[in-house]
């Protein structure tokens, strides 16, 4: 009964997206108001269907309705409560509805909180999401029905996948898709935008909030998903340039990119050509990653099932979305006129800049993730892009972006004084060259990459801070002026400082993680030592042990720093009841210089065992450093401009003026 | 005008990506048949240790002027199981040699295990420590191979056989090398 419920909920939500597509659209277009105000209540109507219906799923999770082929195919009645839960996004079903529900979610909060948007343009943004949900329903109702019924039902359950029973699962996919969907919600607005043929500062300011949700959604979404990958897989990488991770991060570049356009189309009404082309783009690589995942082709960690009618399905909303939307901007965007004028040199300048590094940067990552796909493909020898290619196209790339990072912020907008930024930044480029030359004296190679790295995220740690400094006239006014200087500070200006400095950390963590990792694979034995460093590694043994649903071989290694001890880690082996192949759980112990990072494998013989042990420097820092983005993300959403219901008081006049 | 047709640049690369996407899904590829760089390249050289001591050991001279199949396994994979009646049929209907490749087992695993299902092998190579594997580049178990006369990698399957691609796939293939 509750499946058909949701089903039918499903269903119903199906006609509302479609009549939410057209009435508000037509009604924008001729004027009739009660058809534009339907766009406010089909989205709130559409949210509580789609909900209605994820609830549904949920509950059949967990009662572990067997019925349900979905429920059967990925749950199990020994499944801990929260990993049925989980499992209702970790199948392709599952997912998509969780991606429906994220965009009535998105569709609803524009209808509640957007009551200061002009209503044509209200209307039209709602029309297109509407249009979005109606295409992704109809994907989910003729080709991934999540409540399909099982006859006769089946005792048990097949159980979620084991590398999927992880607090990951219940964190990363959900937060991932509010990044991804939350960009359908820019792309509404820049589609309207377009239909309205104009685009000013206040289009901008009613934009960005949108823009920063989803930013910084994605943000979280893609450092969980790192960190899952980090310690779950067992091979202590954090990033392996795979074609999904990539489709990941694409959006996410584009997304920082126009979140920096719109900073300048708000504030000096300029690049809104391009920055209505970036807020296309940057849904367009959402959905670029929805289809590399869920059409079939290609295979990898990520990948559902692969069924290439819905690859199909998949590949028209793609080109229908794409190709209109792109349509429509070669039509209407040479209309927009060209606002305010500024030198090379300036805050614009710089981001004209940023944008055009992180535009190439996607386009390098674009090119790599999907040649080897068009090789194989069109039947040419196979090639692959990894690591090796990311380092010489993408990083190359990336490091003067980070040396701008610190400068651009202290230039003035229109006309900025670059000799005057970079005196004073001169204490933190003397810092960085110094820290590097420690750095290169330190390390056993002579390698100067490590260094530079490093000197690159002090240089902008540094940069930031300075900026900051400045703002609040820090040593040169008296501490009272600083503290109101401080506390006057926009929040949007804390959130770029907080943003900044969480990629400088990351930068050394990256760096560090990436240059003096130290990997060491042996056969041990109960009782055997191994000595890598200044940590000494003594095999305690390894004992059987249970969990809820799975069964466990235990190892213990005490570990010693110095000869002093340090710590003890406990890396298992599972086997979970219904999927037979094992997997491994990293035992990891952190501090701030880096992780140490236990493995235990194979049975090599009756009783010695494949035993990894890494040392992963830094690496803590860099979830620190993407945490700190996310809360610059957040801190910047909170700004009063943005915040919901405040720009109600701000003058209608600006709306039109610039 | 010229300014005109950078804006249509957008809807053109558009075009493009779809177009390649549209062939790419097309049902007659498949995207888990990897390509091996091995195909058409000759066969690596090898030397295992065999199950059964008497019949000496294998290498790639053992598949010379035949058409074989190699036939990576291991006792503890369950697919391998699954697609073992399928080897003896392969062996049978197509009259190929089948030459097995224990990867990354134990000796008395491997022993019990082809007590357990028989044996549609001509020769039982041991591959303990996964040298072999990695010269045949496979991703893991169970993994097929088909040769022909002159030793040279025909074709490459990562997945276990099911009876369709036996018969629609392998067999054919088999026939014409033959």
């Amino acid at each position: 009964m509750i499946a058909e419920i949701g089903h039918y909920a499903l269903v119903l939500a199906f006609a509302l997206a479609l009549a939410q597509s057209v009435l508000p659209m037509v009604g924008a277009a001729k004027g009739i108001r009660p058809w534009m105000a339907f766009a406010r209540t089909a989205a709130l109507a559409q949210l509580v269907f789609v909900g209605l219906s994820f609830l549904a799923l949920v509950a059949c999770f967990v009662r572990s309705d067997f019925s349900v082929l979905l429920v059967y195919e990925h749950s199990h009645s020994q499944q801990p409560l929260i990993y049925k839960i989980a499992a209702t996004w970790g199948n392709h079903e599952g997912s998509l509805l969780l991606w429906v529900l994220i965009l009535a979610f998105f569709g609803a909060l524009v209808a509640l909180f957007g009551e200061n948007l002009p209503p044509r343009l209200k209307a039209r943004a709602l029309s297109v999401q509407g249009m979005i949900g109606f295409a992704f329903l109809a994907f989910m109702l003729f080709t991934s029905n999540p409540f399909l019924r099982l006859n006769p039902a089946p005792l048990e359950g097949q159980e979620l996948n084991p590398l999927l029973q992880d607090p990951g699962l219940a964190m990363h996919p959900p937060m991932l898709y509010l990044g991804y969907v939350g960009f359908s919600m820019t792309f509404s607005f820049a589609v309207a935008a377009l239909i309205e043929g104009r685009v000013n500062a206040a289009w901008a300011r009613w934009v960005r909030p949108w823009t920063l949700l989803a930013w910084t959604t994605l943000t979280a979404g893609i450092v969980l998903g790192s960190h899952w990958a980090y310690y779950e897989l067992g091979w202590g990488g954090w990033w392996s340039w795979d074609p999904v991770e990539n489709a990941s991060f694409m959006p996410w570049l584009v997304g920082t990119a126009l979140l920096h356009c719109e900073t300048v189309v708000e504030k000096r009404d300029a690049l809104k050509v391009w920055t209505i082309l970036l807020a296309i783009i940057a849904f367009g690589f959402s959905l670029v990653g929805t289809f590399l995942v869920r059409s079939g082709i290609i295979t990898s960690v990520h990948t559902f099932a692969q069924d290439p009618a819905r690859g199909l399905f998949i590949l028209a909303i793609f080109i229908v979305a794409l190709g209109a939307s792109f349509g429509l901007f070669a039509w209407r965007a040479p209309t927009l006129n060209a606002g305010g004028l500024f030198a090379p040199i300036s805050r614009e300048g710089a981001l004209v800049l940023n944008n055009l590094l992180l535009a190439v940067g996607t386009g390098t990552v674009f090119v790599g993730t999907i040649t080897p796909m068009v090789f194989s493909i069109l039947g040419l020898n196979p090639i692959s892009a990894g690591a090796p290619y990311y380092g010489w196209t993408f990083v190359p790339l990336m490091a003067p972006m980070v040396l701008l990072m610190a400068i651009g912020p202290l230039l003035g907008w229109k006309r900025g004084d670059l000799p005057g930024a970079l005196q004073r930044l001169s204490a933190a480029g003397i810092i960085a060259l110094v820290v590097a030359g420690y750095v290169l004296h330190r390390q056993s190679g002579t390698s100067i990459w490590a260094p530079l790295g490093i000197a690159l995220g002090v240089w902008l740690a540094l940069g930031t801070i300075i900026e900051w400094i400045e703002r609040v006239k820090l040593f040169r006014a008296r501490p009272r002026e600083n503290w109101n200087r401080a506390r006057h500070l926009p929040r949007a200006a804390y959130g770029m400082t907080l943003a900044h400095l969480g990629l400088a950390i990351a930068v050394i963590g990256m760096t560090g993680s990436t240059a003096w990792r130290v990997e060491s694979v042996q056969v041990m034995k109960p009782g055997d030592s191994i000595t890598i460093g200044r940590y000494a590694y003594h095999f305690d043994g390894v004992l059987p042990a249970r969990g809820p649903n799975y069964l466990a071989e235990r190892a213990s290694f005490t570990v010693t720093k110095d000869g002093k001890p340090y710590t003890i880690l406990y890396p298992e082996r599972r086997q979970y009841e219904v999927q037979e192949s094992p997997t491994t759980e990293a035992a990891i112990h952190s501090s701030i210089a880096g992780d140490i990072y236990a493995v235990i494998g194979d049975r090599a013989g009756p009783d010695t065992w494949t035993v990894r042990i890494y040392h992963q420097p830094l690496v803590p820092w860099l979830w620190v450093g993407g945490a700190l983005m996310a809360l610059g993300g957040l801190t910047s959403l909170s700004d009063r401009r943005y915040r919901i219901g405040v720009p109600n008081r701000l003058p209608v006049v600006q709306a039109t003026g610039a | 005008m010229k300014k005109r047709l950078l804006y249509l640049l957008p809807i053109v690369l558009l075009g493009l990506f779809a177009a390649i996407a549209w062939i790419g899904l097309s049902p007659s590829r498949d995207p888990s048949a990897l390509p091996s760089a091995l195909i058409g390249k000759p066969v690596p050289s090898f030397k295992l240790t065999t199950l059964d001591p008497a019949s000496g050991g294998l290498s790639q001279q053992d598949f010379a002027g035949k058409v074989t199949v190699v036939n990576f396994f291991a006792s503890w994979c369950v697919p391998c199981k699954a697609e073992h009646p399928l080897l003896f049929q392969l062996g049978k209907d197509y009259n190929v040699p089948v030459y097995g490749i224990a990867f990354q087992d134990q000796t008395a695993d491997t022993a019990r295990y082809i007590q357990e299902m028989g044996s549609p092998y001509t020769k039982i190579g041991l591959d303990q420590n996964g040298r072999t594997a990695i010269d045949f580049g496979i991703t893991g178990v169970p993994e097929t191979f088909i040769l022909d006369k002159n030793g040279i990698v025909r074709y490459r399957l990562a997945m276990p056989i099911d009876a369709d691609r036996l018969a629609g796939e392998i067999g054919p293939l088999l026939k014409s090398l033959q």
